[in-house]
């Protein structure tokens, strides 16, 4: 499979802060990668960087064989950015913002014209094509912001936490439109706080904590690094203790053995979020609170 | 995209801009000024040339700085120019150009208006060109503001410390033989100085200041370079 992404040694500092440390990545055409980990682990520094909004400090990011420092232009080429936080311009309508996307982008006017009727359609916004983007809901305008980003036909796709602030059915709206992007061939890159976010839509996931990958693979390679069984138990409702096992019959033998000042013991499949509390001691949302 | 916002919104854009120059036109030329004489011009032939300089200064730097500003910190829609395959000079310059457009404007109606004052003597092709020029050196000026901006108030120091006490001292309305030397020399730093004195001059028929000319173009191409730089530095 063709090689879209791939970085050697990375590292992005601003001032004494280190965003980004020594990342090492291979994202294969026909992915859905995701990058998964807490608020300020450096998973927005790594799409500025990869998309050319921000110089990497050291190392190399190359996208199609591109390097991304060296060849800038040839890489904005290939990719489509939808950022986390809304960038429509709040003054033009949707449509408008398209055809601007489109302009920037060198298409002429009538290919401009059909591929925003195309794209209006694909998301469900041909009705909103004349309204004002302060008008549109919150998923419309992320859905609007992935329609522009595809204006130019990106064959790679970034997602800057693509569904957060967004209600669980919208979300799963845009979980269906990535999905039905990537079976039609557009590479993507999303990143996520989101544990369930992650192991619904992406092939491989990139676990990052503080600027650094620390676990790399697919949602199941994951979780059988920590093992498959989760075991929580809760001693007087205050603490919270959680132990893996490879399957439920080694997990039921470990809740036999308990101690009785355990009062609720819950057995459950692990999930990503118990390989990321496993990998740092600290849980996805920690960080924020 | 600035056009359509201009073609959407240029009934509020050009009434607030006008505002200030037909104000100053009205208390300093028809005011305080009449009767009058400097350099052997009536007060409010002489002042013309500064209102309109100071006019195309101001609303120039707005247009195309303020736009800006908002595209990148408020709407974030700046990056979308970033990341597509347009070259870094080119973005200035268009981020330029709705500056000049409404300079051009800007300064056009309000010579309207001031022939209803006094019918001012020849309006020549120099005139023109300066005035051209300033919307460009202001122009590039606002957009090397807003792209150094981190803030809403980094925008507003740099209005209340460089473009107002510009605004009143770089010979708008008085003439410069009129200051003490030390500050006459203070003054040569401001771009408006020198399109204050060319366009003065392609008015009232004096010898055209072609060294300031070529200060201001100097001008226009440092504040050019300045954001080419600028975004070099940050993006790529």
């Amino acid at each position: 499979m063709e090689e879209l992404i791939a970085t050697q040694d990375l590292t992005k500092t601003y001032k004494d802060v280190h965003a980004v440390k020594g990342l090492d990545l291979c994202i294969h055409q026909g992915e859905i990668f995701g990058f998964l980990g807490p608020n300020g682990a450096g998973k927005t520094t790594t799409i500025r960087v990869l998309t050319t909004l921000a110089k990497p400090t050291s190392g190399a990011a190359r996208i199609a064989g591109f390097d991304v420092a060296a060849k800038p232009d040839e890489v904005k080429k290939i990719i489509g950015v939808v950022q986390q936080h809304l960038t429509m311009d709040l003054d033009l309508n949707l449509e408008e913002n398209m055809d601007l996307h489109g302009r920037l982008h060198h298409m002429v006017s009538s290919e401009r014209q059909k591929r925003i009727a195309e794209l209006l359609d694909y998301v469900g916004l041909t009705d909103q094509s004349k309204r004002m983007i302060p008008d549109l809901s919150g998923g419309m305008k992320k859905a609007a912001m992935i329609a522009r980003a595809l204006m130019h036909k990106p064959k790679l796709l970034f997602l800057d936490e693509p569904t957060v602030g967004l209600d669980v059915q919208t979300r799963r709206l845009i979980w269906n439109l990535i999905r039905r992007l990537n079976g039609e061939g557009t590479t993507v890159f999303l990143t996520t706080h989101y544990i369930e976010e992650a192991e619904a839509l992406c092939h491989r996931v990139g676990i990052v904590h503080e600027g650094r990958l620390i676990s790399l693979g697919t949602p199941a390679e994951l979780r059988q690094k920590v093992g498959l069984v989760t075991v929580e138990t809760l001693t007087n409702g205050k603490f919270s203790q959680f132990k893996y096992f490879p399957d439920r019959e080694v997990a039921n033998v470990y809740v036999q053995s308990l101690p009785s000042e355990v009062k609720t013991v819950i057995i459950r499949e692990a999930n990503l979020e118990d390989v990321f509390v496993e990998l740092t001691g600290k849980k996805v949302g920690d960080d924020e609170r | 995209m600035d056009l359509r916002f201009l073609s959407r919104n240029w009934y509020k854009t050009l009434a607030t801009t006008l505002i200030a120059p037909v104000l100053y036109l009205l208390a300093f030329g028809y005011g305080l000024g009449r009767g009058v004489v400097i350099e052997g011009y009536s007060y409010l032939d002489f002042v013309i040339p500064g209102i309109v300089a100071l006019t195309a200064m101001t609303t120039s730097f707005n247009a195309a700085g303020m736009k800006l500003h908002v595209d990148r910190l408020f709407y974030k829609c700046f990056d979308e120019a970033l990341m597509s395959p347009i070259g870094l000079f080119s973005i200035v310059i268009g981020k330029t150009l709705i500056g000049v457009l409404r300079g051009l404007l800007s300064c056009g109606i309000l010579l309207i208006a001031c022939f209803v004052f006094s019918p001012m003597p020849a309006v020549d092709p120099l005139f023109w060109l300066t005035l051209f020029a300033t919307c460009f050196v202001f122009s590039f000026l606002g957009v090397l503001v807003a792209l150094v901006a981190k803030s809403h108030q980094d925008m507003s120091v740099f209005m209340s410390l460089v473009i107002l006490p510009m605004s009143f001292l770089s010979g708008t309305f008085f003439s410069l033989s009129q200051i003490p030397e030390s500050m006459r020399l203070v003054l040569w730093f401001s771009p408006l100085t020198h399109s204050s004195l060319c366009l003065r001059a392609s008015t009232l028929g004096q010898p055209f200041p072609w060294f300031s000319f070529t200060i201001l173009l100097f001008f226009g191409l440092a504040f050019l370079f300045g954001c080419y730089f600028i975004l070099k530095k940050t993006s790529l």
